[in-house]
């Protein structure tokens, strides 16, 4: 094969790639995705349906930005409506720029908000991608995101955008009926219409789940060797994506082990662990684990203080969503992620507030504490952690029972509201 | 125009006279400032050499100095360098580039050669040319306590003034602005030191933008492990690589003869933390406090300094080092050249230097005495001088840093392309291929590197006309930082019309070396790299660059970036204007 060959091929495993994680995680159909790259020349796939858009059109925002991959797609339902329904109820305007904001702690640290703009032309979509990682196009509810380095950039931005717009729809809906009902409000039919529709895609998917309990058991420990913690840990890592327990590069997992803890890369996507992995002396005497997640602080104050070896960490959507349901009137409303001095549960898991990293307001200072008193927490609008002593069972089937949990109470209390709206 | 003050500096040292001039707001817009500004204003004169009277060096501030951005005080030095004849800048941390802007000026700029050794002293709109004489002779810490340390202060030490080629020049004592010998520039116009103290402030557009644009900015560095992290540069500074670069096993080591030293651990980041009792310390305005500082005042070296003086040359005693770095800032020699270039003495003589011989080495290069002569040539005319060519480990001159290529072909292209020679800042492709930033890819692979380096080389080029430190975007991008140059500035840059600046710099960095003769033939590795296996164990290879992979990554690069096929940019290319 001649070199320009096999950088075509090479260029094309990786749009394949991508392309694949998006149709397998749900969040694109394999028709509606336009995924673009560039080396010297311009590679992409397909087979699209998508009329709204061309592949021409596409290639000349490369023409327009600096670049390496750009990735248009419209989300798989329920997203699609999703979006649409933030779109009408949910942006945040200025006078010349419209935007969602995500609610969700992770997002907004690292996207700030999502730009929506009308249209797909290429001065548009490169004007836009020029202030943002991503952004809506209302035309056809699709998501324009790109990467500078690597096309899995743009898939990390399409993936959050996707992530951050489920949350915040689920929790401003929640929040909306709350208002209604404090104010003895009637609340808008095409709002109610809207949300029963979103749900009714939603739960085909869940019935479609197999129960915690029917799922085929992850390694059982404690490990022998290094050999089955990493073994342990590439096996556990593809669960919790394959359950949908985290999106695309977030979420963490460590073990402790003959005194070092094993943890995730920075950056690692938790389906493809192999050879991501750092193994970081718990005295601190190597600092190889600079390139270890985010969270190691944290995992490593958890080992610390309590006899787990075992921790999960993911993003589940409800228990996200629930973590962020709180009614009380207090002056931090706006800092609760950060500041809430709240004691706080969620189906009998501890909530508690801290920010991603090492910081004075860092999650560092408030998981390993709520670990005193349990085998979970739940960080505020973030995600959960889940520990155990042997392997990774146990804290799996907490993080799937706690996320189960969230959404059956997340239903019970709107449908609850909209009861009590209705009788008014 | 807030952002910028407005006004500049000219000072003709042939004549003793200067001139104020208002900063050009199209070369604001245009080239954003710093390094943008000093390769700008250059264009007129880099076929001069660098000793003469046209020759210019010039110290840019940048529209974020003294505002509250994150790590946004650096400066820019820029002239044309002594020991690779390319156009150079140097970035620089340190109080020097806030003092300039309270003193009410975004540049100096010094040509001429004045015929007595003088300073320069600034103080908001007094300006004085002074005598420099009772100074001349003075390492860089004797005189820095001379001149006291009120405001800020460049000196050079005993190597600057005897035209070391790797001289550098040493702000507030220990930010070196280094690599290219900007220090043996100031020498040749017999410039001993400038000493700058501002009292006004710098005007802010929107200081609520910008307090938005900051709070984004600390909250991605708090969540990088890479900055805040436990093994990050705030904890250990640079030196926290020396674990990681050795696990990957490009660990430059005896001249690159091998790209692993086993006994690197006893001067990583966590043994000189233990050893001396570290605090941290930084340049004005910075979160991050990379650099550290011993309980008894001793200045920790950097990365790229451990392990040139350690595992280059086959060295593990820590408080060597330490002596070395010490020496090496005080008679104002940069390291890296420093290091490689003994690294290179040593593998001709056929022996390891002992420590000690190691620190006799640096000295004799400071003072240009015996050996040392040669030596302050740099490796690549020492080892020509010598007939060994090969053994110089250089790019354009310019000495390779702390990153074996063989383990990372986006550096080792990225080497190449340089427009200042082998330097492992203009792209930086460590952050993605060994630190995951933005995100991981395969370090042993050429393919779409050349798009990457071109790219990141683009960004890193804007990150230097900001004046910001390069080390906050392991955590920030450019998507923040034009949030808060526009905040200060009241412009509407967005990520793309700074990487077109970016873009543009480069380009004309790009063509002032193809006036001076460089092409193709200087885009090259030492051969060293295309023969020899760094590495090889049960886990890792570091096998030799297959040559022609490496050549066509390099030709994509040229056809990306639009030069023709010798590598050169011509005088019609308006792209860099």
């Amino acid at each position: 094969m001649t070199k320009k060959g096999e950088l075509q091929r090479k260029m094309k495993e990786l749009i394949d790639k991508y392309t694949d994680k998006l149709v397998s995680q749900g969040l694109a159909s394999g028709s509606e995705i336009l995924f673009l790259a560039i080396d010297e020349e311009i590679y992409s796939n397909t087979h699209s349906d998508l009329q709204f858009i061309s592949l021409q059109a596409l290639k000349e925002v490369f023409g327009l930005m600096n670049i390496n991959s750009l990735l248009f797609a419209v989300p798989e339902e329920p997203r699609r409506s999703i979006i649409r329904a933030l779109l009408r109820h949910g942006l945040s305007e200025l006078p010349d720029y419209r935007a969602i904001v995500p609610e969700d702690c992770e997002t907004r640290t690292f996207f700030h908000d999502i730009p929506v703009i009308a249209s797909p032309e290429p001065q548009k979509i490169a004007h836009i991608l020029s202030e943002r990682k991503s952004a809506v196009v209302e035309t056809g509810t699709a998501i324009v995101s790109y990467g500078t380095i690597s096309p899995e950039q743009a898939f990390i931005s399409y993936s959050s955008a996707c992530f951050s717009t489920f949350v915040k729809y689920f929790h401003d809906h929640l929040m909306y009926l709350e208002t209604c009902k404090k104010n003895d409000l009637k609340p808008d039919r095409e709002r109610i219409d809207g949300f029963d529709r979103i749900k009714a895609f939603l739960y085909p998917q869940q019935a479609g789940l197999e129960d915690t309990g029917s799922l085929h058991p992850l390694l059982q420990g404690p490990p022998e060797d290094e050999d089955k913690v990493y073994s342990m840990m590439v096996e556990a890592g593809k669960r919790l994506v394959t359950e949908r327990l985290v999106d695309s590069f977030f979420g963490n997992i460590s073990c402790s082990f003959n005194g070092k803890i094993y943890i995730s890369e920075t950056a690692a996507s938790l389906d493809e662990l192999e050879g991501c992995i750092d193994a970081v002396p718990v005295d601190g005497s190597s600092s190889v684990g600079i390139t270890s997640s985010s969270e190691f602080a944290t995992h490593r104050a958890i080992y610390r203080s309590t006899p787990f070896r075992f921790i999960l960490h993911g993003h589940p959507k409800f228990s996200v969503i629930m973590s962020m349901h709180c009614l009380k009137e207090c002056p931090l409303r706006g800092e609760c992620y950060k500041a809430c001095p709240e004691k706080r549960y969620v189906c009998g898991v501890p909530v508690v507030p801290g920010e991603v990293g090492t910081g004075p307001t860092g999650m560092v200072r408030t998981v390993p504490k709520a670990f005193m008193e349990s085998d979970a927490a739940i960080v505020y609008g973030h995600g959960i952690f889940t520990a155990g002593g042997e392997d990774f069972n146990r804290p799996f089937q907490r993080m799937k029972k706690i996320e189960e949990n969230c959404e059956k109470e997340y239903f019970r209390i709107v449908d609850g509201l909209i009861q009590e709206i209705s009788a008014c | 125009m807030t952002g910028y003050t407005g006004k500049s500096i000219r000072i003709d040292l042939s004549e003793g006279v200067w001139d104020i001039f208002e900063t050009p707001p199209e070369l604001c817009e245009k080239f954003i400032g710093g390094r943008g500004f000093g390769v700008a204003l250059i264009r007129e004169h880099i076929t001069k050499p660098f000793d003469s009277e046209e020759m210019p060096i010039i110290f840019a501030s940048g529209p974020l100095v003294g505002t509250s951005a994150p790590t946004s005080g650096r400066l820019s030095v820029v002239s044309r360098s002594p020991l690779t004849s390319t156009v150079f800048d140097s970035s620089v941390g340190g109080r020097f580039a806030t003092e300039l802007k309270r003193a009410g000026f975004d540049m100096l700029i010094v040509s001429g050669l004045s015929g007595e050794w003088v300073t320069i002293d600034i103080q908001d709109n007094n300006i004085s040319i002074k005598d420099a004489r009772p100074l001349h002779g003075r390492n860089v810490e004797e005189t820095a306590t001379i001149l006291g340390d009120d405001g800020s202060t460049a000196i050079i030490g005993r190597a600057g003034e005897r035209g070391v080629r790797f001289a550098s020049i040493v702000f507030d004592g220990h930010y070196v602005a280094g690599r290219g010998g900007l220090g043996a520039v100031m020498g040749a116009k017999r410039l001993k030191a400038i000493k700058i103290r501002g009292t006004g402030e710098v005007k802010v557009a929107d200081p609520v933008a910008l307090k938005k644009a900051r709070e984004e900015i600390m909250r991605l560095l708090r969540a990088s492990p890479a900055v805040f992290g436990e093994f990050g540069l705030s904890e250990f500074g640079t030196a926290a690589l020396v674990d990681l670069i050795h696990a990957r096993r490009m660990e430059p080591t005896e001249n690159f003869r091998k790209s692993v030293f086993p006994q690197s651990g006893q001067y990583s980041g966590y043994s000189m933390k233990t050893a001396y009792h570290t605090r941290k310390k930084g340049c004005r305005g910075c979160p991050i406090l990379c650099k550290k500082v011993g309980r008894a005042g001793e200045i920790m070296p950097e990365f790229e300094t451990v392990s040139h003086f350690g595992a280059l040359n086959g060295n593990s005693d820590l408080h060597s080092i330490v002596e070395a770095n010490r020496l090496c800032n005080d008679y104002g020699l940069d390291t890296i050249t420093a290091a490689s270039t003994i690294a290179c003495y040593s593998e001709f003589s056929g022996r390891r230097l002992s420590p000690e011989e190691l620190l006799r080495h640096v000295v004799l290069i400071g003072e240009r005495q015996g050996i040392g002569d040669a030596l302050s040539e740099g490796s690549r005319r020492f080892a020509e001088s010598e007939g060994v060519p090969e053994l110089s480990m250089t790019v354009k001159g310019l000495e390779l840093p702390a990153y074996d290529p063989r383990g990372a072909y986006g550096m080792a292209l990225a080497y190449v392309t340089s427009n200042r020679g082998g330097c492992h800042l203009r792209a930086y492709p460590i952050s993605y291929e060994i630190l995951r930033k933005p995100v991981a890819v395969d370090r042993f692979s050429f393919e779409g590197k050349a798009r990457m380096v071109k790219i990141s080389e683009d960004i890193n080029t804007v990150i230097d006309s900001l004046t910001a430190c390069k080390f906050v975007f392991f955590a920030a991008s450019l998507e923040e930082y034009a949030k808060a140059v526009n905040a200060v500035t009241a412009r509407e840059y967005d990520v793309q019309s700074l990487v077109r600046a970016g873009e543009r710099t480069w380009l004309l960095e790009r063509h002032l070396n193809t006036l001076n003769g460089f092409s193709r033939k200087d885009d090259n590795l030492p051969e060293r790299f295309f023969r020899e296996a760094g590495y090889s164990d049960g886990n890792v290879t570091i096998p030799p660059i297959r040559r022609k992979d490496f050549d066509d990554a390099l030709d994509r690069y040229y056809r990306i970036r639009g030069y023709d096929k010798e590598g050169r940019v011509t005088e019609e290319d308006e792209r860099t204007d």
